[in-house]
């Protein structure tokens, strides 16, 4: 596949979201023109670059798409939700004709093609009227006559000066030239300004032309045709896409009669009759109506009226090509990078951050204070280098949050409920790999919360809710992971079936007692759904345990509550990137490890008089903690010396710390996947090897055990009651 | 209206010949009758002689007459044709005169 059509897949992906955006938001707010125009701009885009590269499979398809949306954008079929869902559709056609194009097909599949052209006869429909006509344009694809709806070209009216002749220029060499910027679609002469032969110069240039001009060049380009004679013709172009009001203006503006110049731009096919009488007519109005009060207005008044005019036109033009240069400028500022050369270099930079690291060390043993100190410069450069490079990587989670407002419409329809989808915290920024994974388990979590947890309309109003259903997304950062959350207002999770359920699949034992939470999170086994029939959007029991084994492999972790009739929301966390963090060195014993600095809060050093206890009064609050030297076997005696490092909701207590470290995150081989509480390895500048603390699943181990134990004593005090 | 005056053109029909053409045109049409053009000897054709032609057209429907392009050179009929005058111009039946898109 050559550059172009792989930049051309690119790019039109690109503009097949906007495009699909765009209609979603269509279908809410009817009325909003700019979005139309912008669906409209996105596929005139994607049809004209498909052009360039002579895809004609996705030319000829885009060309019938762009069809319904011109009449709709000039107000000749209205918004439908039927119509929209038949542009959703085309859509995904697109998008399946430019996989075609991707696999380097020549042409698109029969079964594709067939629903091409099940689309193409749907959209007939919306196009000239009737299924009969548009089937005749169908048959003639190439032809480019179809040009009653088609306004994608340029108008150009110029009324040549009388001297243009004389000095030694043909108006017509300039017209001639004007077609080789593109297509000529149809040109009118005006011979109007013509006077009766007596006074009739034959060396002077009456004529004028009105031109329909098909063309990817600029205005500027356009104009440049006329630079040599610009100060003696009177030359007005309106670009692809003008307002009717435009024209008008243009009508009014010209020497001709104003119907008669209409005449001339319908004969020309840049107007249909009726968007003239319509035009003219609602210009009328106002006019007459004023001119009954007033006496009619002095010709100095109406030229000032028109230089005004002009000026707004000039304006608007101006504002126009701005905002084109201005996108250019945006795109300009963008460059596309293969992934894969990103990825070498995190990785590169990964090999400096230990290089440095080893360096910085054998400045330190050696004792020399220029070393250290020109050593402590560069690891602060590798520092800043670390931070772009991942920076690099970043993007923002809201391309994929906005990808559900189509799932979310298609769900609920097919559901038959009503459900509006919230987006908050789209600009969230984490790294690439973990956003291209995390599509899938969102994907679950919101079919299943729409599945599942909203209720039907007429349910949710009998529970006196809000008709219309509520789902939200909402992600944030929170100390050095990123929390994606996935709400709905619906039913909750029914405590008691998910109890039900799992004693009848012998996942819990009917005798055993659970707290609320511990139920909830029973959802999360293999093999667990609760859903009263199948749909195939979920429950058939293969879900949550999945998208719980996706996110711990992302070295995230997820959480769900409920409030049961009120709705449920899953907590998704996952680490910021899977690369490089900032660490804090710690030593237990001979072995170091690391804990993330961004859940450090701070470091204080155990008492002895709290040695036995594994709690501490912190500022008069109790602070759980952890002895690291416990919890993994460490040999060796105590230190006299413990601290205390202190992370979100609990301590961790350690022998020495060692201070901040940068941490390439080598992962641990799959050998230890089940590993809690580790999150992988790294390499100091010793050489050594050090190991990642995970501290949320750390510190939820402990409390899982800390409760078992708490839950065998007390169950033995009620049995022992029992006895007596 | 019996009589049909022909005319046939044989210099260029352009500005540097423009005063002299619109002379014998107009007086042609002043003449009465119907008038026929031969333009197939016109090597060059430009602005100023294609406003001759729709002056001349104009004036004769004015008085009534008719005028009509009987022959024309491909130079003459290109250009005749990317203006989309064939039809005003009184020459729609002449063959490879086509209506523009």
């Amino acid at each position: 596949m050559d550059e172009l059509t792989s930049v051309f897949i690119q790019e039109g992906r690109e503009q097949l979201q906007a495009m699909e955006s765009g209609l979603l938001d269509l279908e809410q707010n009817p009325d909003n023109l700019d979005g139309i125009n912008s669906i409209f701009r996105a596929a005139h885009t994607v049809k004209g670059a498909s052009g360039v590269i002579e895809c004609h499979f996705i030319e000829s398809f885009m060309h019938k798409v762009e069809n319904v949306l011109d009449r709709l954008r000039n107000n000749e079929i209205a918004v439908s939700s039927d119509l929209t869902g038949i542009l959703l559709r085309s859509c995904d056609q697109l998008g399946a004709l430019m996989d075609v194009l991707e696999a380097g097909q020549p042409a698109a599949p029969a079964d594709i093609q067939a629903k091409g052209d099940a689309l193409l006869v749907e959209l007939a429909v919306y196009t000239s009227g009737g299924p009969a006509e548009a089937v005749l344009e169908v048959a003639s694809a190439d032809n480019a006559g179809t040009a009653a709806v088609n306004t994608d070209s340029w108008h150009i009216s110029v009324r040549f000066g009388p001297h243009v002749l004389r000095g030694g220029m043909d108006p017509l060499s300039f017209i001639r030239y004007l077609a080789s910027l593109g297509e000529i679609l149809a040109l009118e002469t005006i011979p109007d300004a013509m006077p009766a032969v007596a006074e009739m110069d034959p060396e002077s240039c009456y004529l004028g032309f009105e031109i329909r001009l098909q063309t990817r060049a600029s205005k500027a380009d356009i104009e440049r045709v006329f630079d040599f004679c610009r100060e003696d013709c009177d030359l007005r172009i309106l670009p692809p896409d003008s307002k009717l009001a435009e024209y008008v203006k243009l009508i009014r503006e010209l020497p001709e009669d104003d119907m008669r110049l209409g005449e001339i731009l319908v004969r020309c096919g840049a107007l249909t009759q009726g968007e003239l009488d319509e035009g003219l007519q609602s210009q009328q109005h106002p006019e007459s109506a004023g001119q009954a009060i007033d006496t009619p207005p002095h010709i100095g008044e109406i030229l000032v009226d028109q230089k005004v005019v002009h000026k707004e036109l000039v304006e608007a033009a101006v504002s126009k090509q701005q905002q084109v240069s201005e996108k250019k400028a945006v795109e300009a500022r963008l460059i596309r990078v293969q992934a894969d050369k990103l990825d070498q270099l995190i990785d590169l930079v990964g090999e400096l951050v230990i290089a440095g690291a080893s360096a910085n060390l054998l400045a330190q043993r050696s004792g020399q204070s220029d070393l250290v100190e020109s050593t402590s410069v560069l690891s602060r450069l590798v520092e800043n280098i670390r931070d772009s490079a991942l920076q690099l990587r970043m993007v923002q989670i809201g391309e994929t949050f906005t990808r559900f407002n189509r799932v979310v419409r298609d769900v609920s329809k097919e559901l038959g409920k009503e459900i509006d989808l919230v987006i908050s915290g789209a600009e969230t920024e984490l790294d690439k790999s973990v956003v291209e994974k995390i599509g899938d388990p969102l994907m679950h979590l919101v079919r299943n919360s729409m599945d599942h947890g909203i209720e039907a309309p007429d349910a949710r109003v009998a529970k006196g809710k809000p008709r219309n259903g509520t789902l939200a997304l909402n992600a944030y950062h929170d100390s050095g992971s990123i929390v994606i959350e996935v709400s709905d207002d619906g039913a909750g999770l029914p405590r008691d079936k998910i109890l039900n359920k799992a004693i009848e699949k012998g996942l819990v034992q009917a005798t055993q007692t659970l707290t609320d939470q511990e139920i909830i999170n029973l959802i999360w086994e293999p093999g667990f759904s609760t859903a009263d029939k199948v749909t195939n959007l979920s429950g058939r029991g293969v879900g949550m345990d999945v998208v719980r084994r996706n996110i711990q492999g992302l070295r995230g972790s997820c959480d769900v509550s409920s409030v049961e009739g009120e709705g449920a929301t899953f907590t998704i966390r996952l680490p910021l990137t899977l690369a490089i963090i900032d660490g804090f060195l710690v030593g237990v014993g001979r072995a170091a490890y690391v804990i993330p600095l961004d859940m450090v809060i701070e470091c204080i050093e155990l008492k002895t008089n709290t040695a036995d206890r594994d709690f501490l009064n912190l500022r008069g609050e109790v602070l759980p903690f952890v002895r690291l030297r416990e919890m993994f076997d460490i040999p060796g005696e105590r230190p006299a010396r413990e601290n205390i490092v202190v992370v979100q909701y609990a301590g961790i207590v350690v022998d020495q710390l060692m201070g901040e470290f940068q941490t390439v995150i080598k992962p641990l081989s799959s050998i230890f996947r089940h590993l809690r509480g580790i999150g992988g390895s790294t390499i100091l500048g010793s050489g050594e090897v050090a190991l990642i603390l995970d501290v949320q699943a750390l510190i939820q181990r402990n409390a899982r055990a800390e409760e078992r134990e708490m839950n065998a004593s007390s169950g033995l005090l009620r049995s022992t009651a029992v006895n007596q | 209206m019996s009589d049909v005056s022909h005319i046939t053109i044989t210099e260029d029909l352009t500005i540097y010949n423009a005063l002299e053409l619109k002379q014998r045109l107009m007086d042609a049409i002043e003449q009465g009758g119907a008038l026929e053009l031969d333009l197939s000897h016109v090597a060059e054709i430009d602005t100023a002689g294609l406003q001759l032609l729709i002056l001349a057209q104009r004036e004769a429907s004015r008085r009534d007459r008719t005028m009509s392009i009987c022959a024309m050179s491909d130079n003459v009929r290109q250009t005749v044709e990317f203006c989309n005058l064939s039809r005003f111009l009184g020459n729609a039946t002449l063959s490879g005169t086509q209506p523009t898109a």
